[in-house]
Order: structure tokens, then C-alpha cells, then sequence
């Protein structure tokens, strides 16, 4: 049996209520939202918060009206009939169908780093004497390193990074709106730039992107990323007028790749094009053998997925390539 | 900070029927049911959100009872599999399962018709590729899935002419 620590439940109405509740508590309190993330790792042990913060209430998140509501579920976002393309490529093929109900946005930001040295039951962890991430001193990944390496897993995020979007958070001293970016650094353990007092409460996203999002899994749904490629685009006739593509599950955060951007300005998307854009893109994913699936294959097709989501932005059927990838087909 | 309460005292409806039940507050959904209300049908399989054997509806949604706080389900409806039978007479999901050797071992069989329960609901002639969009997060170890599409379709069939 995985039981779940013991914890005090809070249940704040506002997010100013639990603003105030996660700053008086301080490090022992966490926010919980759907819980798909937080309870799993809790029953493995990865964390034991003594207050969780449950903002089921907290009617203001779930807003939906020129921005996205941080706790809006997953399967919301979907149904949504203004979601962007990326948006809804990346929500749609988290988990599944019943996590999607349950889990939401704010929390799929604000995922935990994932490995395969630590997404295991407390037993598992100690009969290696633990990793760099929680209770132990060495990465299993790469030991010499000093750094964790738990990589980053959100399939929401490369997409909204893409569609340059911007996410607000609440804190004791007010409001600070950031490009969803920098809501990550590139550390497994310290991989958010949120502090421990700040709700994210919502996302703001421009509508002018043309957009999509591919994902890497070996089975159709359950499986987490172990690549992830969202590209946005303005066009100007057949000419790219502007290009954002980003990068999610090859590092510990989710990152632009700006000369591929700048690559694509100003050109047509021609064959050519395309591969060049993509060669830029997959030279940027160094993943670590830390996830499901060969690394070497992991690399291997970072050109083809950057080059698939660009010829499906180009406006070719990209649906048999789906299908067989990842077994989704965009409605 | 204020002390641990030792139980959680609330009532949820459950299957219909209001279900007054008191339990240690790091208890999931799961667990409540299994443990504190006797409803066994429901099963318990990873514990992390793997599998689907647990799924229940809540407010008629498919959602994971391992993964569910049951302190968050006050007064929220609760469906499982011991809800779907009509009095002695199965119900046609349950009867297309057995027909249809949709259930083997029978371990997936309660989180799957409870899936198959809410996409019927909400969408009453379900393409093939539809039943298996909507039961993809209910692994099977036994029937390989073909039957258990099969015996989704042929339930949605026999619930279109109930309504006729
Ligand atoms: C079997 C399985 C498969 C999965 N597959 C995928 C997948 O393919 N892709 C993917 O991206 N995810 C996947 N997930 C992870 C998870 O289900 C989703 O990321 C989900 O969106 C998390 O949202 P939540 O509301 O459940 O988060 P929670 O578990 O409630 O919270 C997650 C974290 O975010 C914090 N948090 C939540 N809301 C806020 C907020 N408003 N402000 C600040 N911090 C907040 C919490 O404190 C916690 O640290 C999977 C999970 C499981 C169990
Ligand atoms: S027991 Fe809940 S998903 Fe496996
Ligand atoms: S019938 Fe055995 S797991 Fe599905």
C-alpha cells in the first residue's frame, strides 16, 4: 500500500486567502490543485508538505475570458474553442482522459522535474542510498555532476513558451507578470523562479500565433514526454513574418531556441528550409538517459518532430504521422 | 499551527444514497470506499495514476479514486460499479462485458465500464476510434482491448433502443 503522509488541509476561498496561508506557514506548506502530480509523488515520499494549500475553492482560478484561469482542468482547456493549436496539441495529450479531468493548468506548469532514479516508491530510492534530487548526495544520471538533472516534463508549457505567453503570480507583496520562460531554470531541484509564497494564478496568451505541438511517447496516452517540439508562427503571405519554437523534456526547463527563430524569418517553407530550421532546433537537445526510451533514439528524431511541426504549419496532412508517433489526432 | 484533526467526518452521495462516513484525513477516495464504506468493487490497482482500475465518476466525470482527496468529496456524487446494476437485472454494460468476453480476470473491468458509463452518457453512438480515445487510460493485462470495445458498442446499441 502507498498511503499518503499525514498532512493539516487547508481550504482558502481566494487567492489572496492562500497567498497568506503559504506565507504564514512558509517551506512547510505546498499548493495543491488537481493533485495528479503532488499525491503520487507524496505516496512516494518526495514530498511530505506538513500544510497543503488546496485550491479546489478558489472559484477566481477558473476563470476563462482573455486569460486561462491556473486551475482550469486540463480537459477544460481542451474543450475550449478559442485554446491555440499548441495549447491544445499539448493538453490533449497529457496523461489521460481522467487525469485531464482532474489535473490543471497551473499545476502542469508547475510539474515536478521527473528521472528514473526518482520517480520511485521510498523503498526503491533507499536501496540506492537515494539521489542529488531528495535525501541522497550523488546523481545516479551523471555522477560527476553537481547538478541535478531530473528533467523538465510538462507537455503545456514548450507549447505556451511558443506562443509567448506570459503567466501571473500572486505574492504577499502583490502581482508580477512573467513570460512563461522565465517561470523555469535549469535545475532539477530548483526548477521554478515562482517563490514558495506565490500562487500562479493566471495565463495570458496572445491569439496571433499560428501554432502546434509534438510530442514523444512510446505509448498513445499515460506516458510523460521524452520530447516535446511546439512552433509558432506568423506569416505574411507564404513568407514567415515572425517564428517561435521551443523545446520541452531535454533538459530541466522548457527553452526557446532563438536562432531557429531567426533562421526562419523572412523565408519561405520550402524542403530546404524546413530542415535547416530543424537541424537548429535538434542541435539545442542534449537529453541525459534519464527518462523512458534510448537517449540515442531520443536525439535522433528531435530533427524529424521540429521538421514535422513545421510542415504541419506549412499546411501539409500531417495526420498518418501522428497517428503513428503518437496515436492523436488534432480535432 | 493548529493540531491534526485525528478524523474527517462527512457525507458524500454515493450511488445515490447519502453516505455519512468518518476517516483519517490523509485517506484517498480510494481508500474510503474500499476501506470505510465496504464498496470493494472498485479496485485498487498502481496507487499513482498508472492504470484506471480505480476510476469512479465524480459528478459524472471518469476521474482516478487513488489520486482524489476523499476529504474533497463532501457532497460531491460518487458512482461506482456496485451503482450500475438495475435492481437483480444487470446493467447493459455490465451484460455486453460478459457476452462479449470483455472481462477476463475482471480486475479493469469496474474503472472501464465506469469510463465506458460517462462517454455513453455524453455521447450515445460512440465511433470505434471513440471508445478507445475514451478508455485509453484503462490498461487491460488479459483481453488485448478488442472485446472490450466491441462490448462497449454493442452496449451502446442496446441502450440506443431502450430509449426508442
Ligand atoms: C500516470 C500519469 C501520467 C502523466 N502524464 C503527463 C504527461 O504526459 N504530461 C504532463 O505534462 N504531465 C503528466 N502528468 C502529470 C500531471 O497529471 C499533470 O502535469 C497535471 O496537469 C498536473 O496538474 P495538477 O493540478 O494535478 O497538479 P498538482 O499535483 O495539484 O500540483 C503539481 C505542482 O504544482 C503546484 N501547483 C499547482 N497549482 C499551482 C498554482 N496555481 N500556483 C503555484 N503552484 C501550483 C503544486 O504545489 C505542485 O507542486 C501525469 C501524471 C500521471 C499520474
Ligand atoms: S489505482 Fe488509480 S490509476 Fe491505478
Ligand atoms: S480483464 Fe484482466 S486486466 Fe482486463
Amino acid at each position: 500500500m502507498l498511503r499518503l503522509p499525514w498532512f493539516e488541509y487547508r481550504s482558502p476561498r481566494s487567492v489572496a486567502e492562500a497567498v497568506k496561508i503559504l506565507a504564514g506557514e512558509g517551506p512547510q506548506a505546498m499548493l495543491v490543485a488537481g493533485g495528479t502530480d503532488l499525491l503520487p509523488n507524496m505516496k512516494r515520499r518526495h514530498q511530505s508538505p506538513k500544510v497543503l494549500v488546496s485550491l479546489r475553492a478558489v472559484d477566481e482560478l477558473r476563470k476563462l475570458n482573455g486569460s486561462y484561469g491556473a486551475g482550469l482542468t486540463l480537459a477544460e482547456v481542451v474543450a475550449h474553442p478559442g485554446t491555440p493549436g499548441a495549447l491544445r496539441h499539448a493538453a490533449a495529450q497529457v496523461a489521460t482522459a481522467q487525469i485531464r479531468n482532474m489535473g490543471t493548468l497551473g499545476g502542469n506548469l508547475c510539474l515536478d522535474t521527473r528521472c528514473t532514479y526518482y520517480n520511485q516508491t521510498e523503498e526503491w530510492r533507499k536501496a540506492i542510498d537515494y539521489c542529488l534530487k531528495k535525501d541522497g548526495s550523488v546523481c545516479w544520471v551523471a555522477t560527476a555532476s553537481k547538478r541535478c538533472v531530473a528533467v523538465s516534463s510538462t507537455d503545456t508549457a514548450p507549447a505556451l513558451i511558443a506562443l509567448d505567453a506570459k503567466v501571473t503570480l500572486v505574492g504577499p507583496g502583490g502581482e508580477r507578470e512573467i513570460p512563461v520562460e522565465s517561470l523555469y531554470n535549469n535545475d532539477g531541484i530548483d526548477y521554478l523562479s515562482r517563490k514558495p509564497d506565490e500562487v500562479l494564478s493566471a495565463i495570458v496568451i496572445p491569439s496571433s500565433w499560428k501554432s502546434v505541438y509534438w510530442k514523444l511517447r512510446r505509448r498513445g496516452s499515460f506516458d510523460f514526454p521524452l520530447l516535446g517540439v511546439a512552433a509558432a508562427l506568423k506569416m505574411d503571405g507564404d513568407v514567415v513574418a515572425d517564428a517561435r519554437i521551443a523545446l520541452g523534456a531535454v533538459a530541466s526547463r522548457p527553452f526557446r531556441i532563438e536562432k531557429a527563430g531567426e533562421f526562419l524569418k523572412g523565408k519561405r517553407l520550402t524542403d530546404e528550409v524546413i530542415a535547416e530550421a530543424a537541424t537548429l532546433v535538434a542541435n539545442r537537445a542534449k537529453p541525459m538517459d534519464n527518462t523512458d526510451m534510448d537517449l540515442y533514439w531520443r536525439k535522433e528524431v528531435a530533427d524529424d518532430f521540429a521538421g514535422y511541426a513545421l510542415k504541419e504549419l506549412r499546411g501539409d496532412d500531417m495526420g498518418a504521422i501522428r497517428l503513428r508517433t503518437a496515436r492523436y489526432l488534432p480535432g | 499551527m493548529a493540531a491534526i484533526p485525528e478524523r474527517v467526518h462527512l457525507t458524500m452521495q454515493v450511488n445515490g444514497e447519502a453516505a455519512p462516513v468518518s476517516f483519517a484525513p490523509y485517506k484517498t477516495l480510494l481508500e474510503v470506499l474500499r476501506e470505510d464504506l465496504g464498496l470493494t468493487g472498485t479496485k485498487h490497482g498502481c496507487e499513482l495514476g498508472e492504470c484506471g482500475a480505480c476510476t469512479v465518476l465524480v459528478d459524472g466525470q471518469p476521474v482516478l479514486s487513488c489520486l482524489a482527496l476523499a476529504l474533497e468529496c463532501g457532497g460531491r456524487a460518487i458512482e461506482t460499479i456496485e451503482g450500475v446494476q438495475r435492481g437483480p437485472e444487470l446493467h447493459p454494460l455490465q451484460a455486453a462485458f460478459a457476452d462479449c468476453g470483455g472481462s477476463q480476470c475482471g480486475y479493469c473491468t469496474p474503472g472501464v465500464i465506469m469510463t465506458a458509463k460517462a462517454l455513453l452518457a455524453r455521447n450515445p453512438a460512440p465511433t470505434r476510434d471513440e471508445i478507445r480515445e475514451a478508455t485509453a487510460g484503462n490498461l487491460c493485462r488479459c483481453t488485448g482491448y478488442q472485446q472490450i470495445t466491441e462490448a462497449i458498442e454493442s452496449a451502446a446499441t442496446l441502450l440506443r433502443a431502450e430509449r426508442t
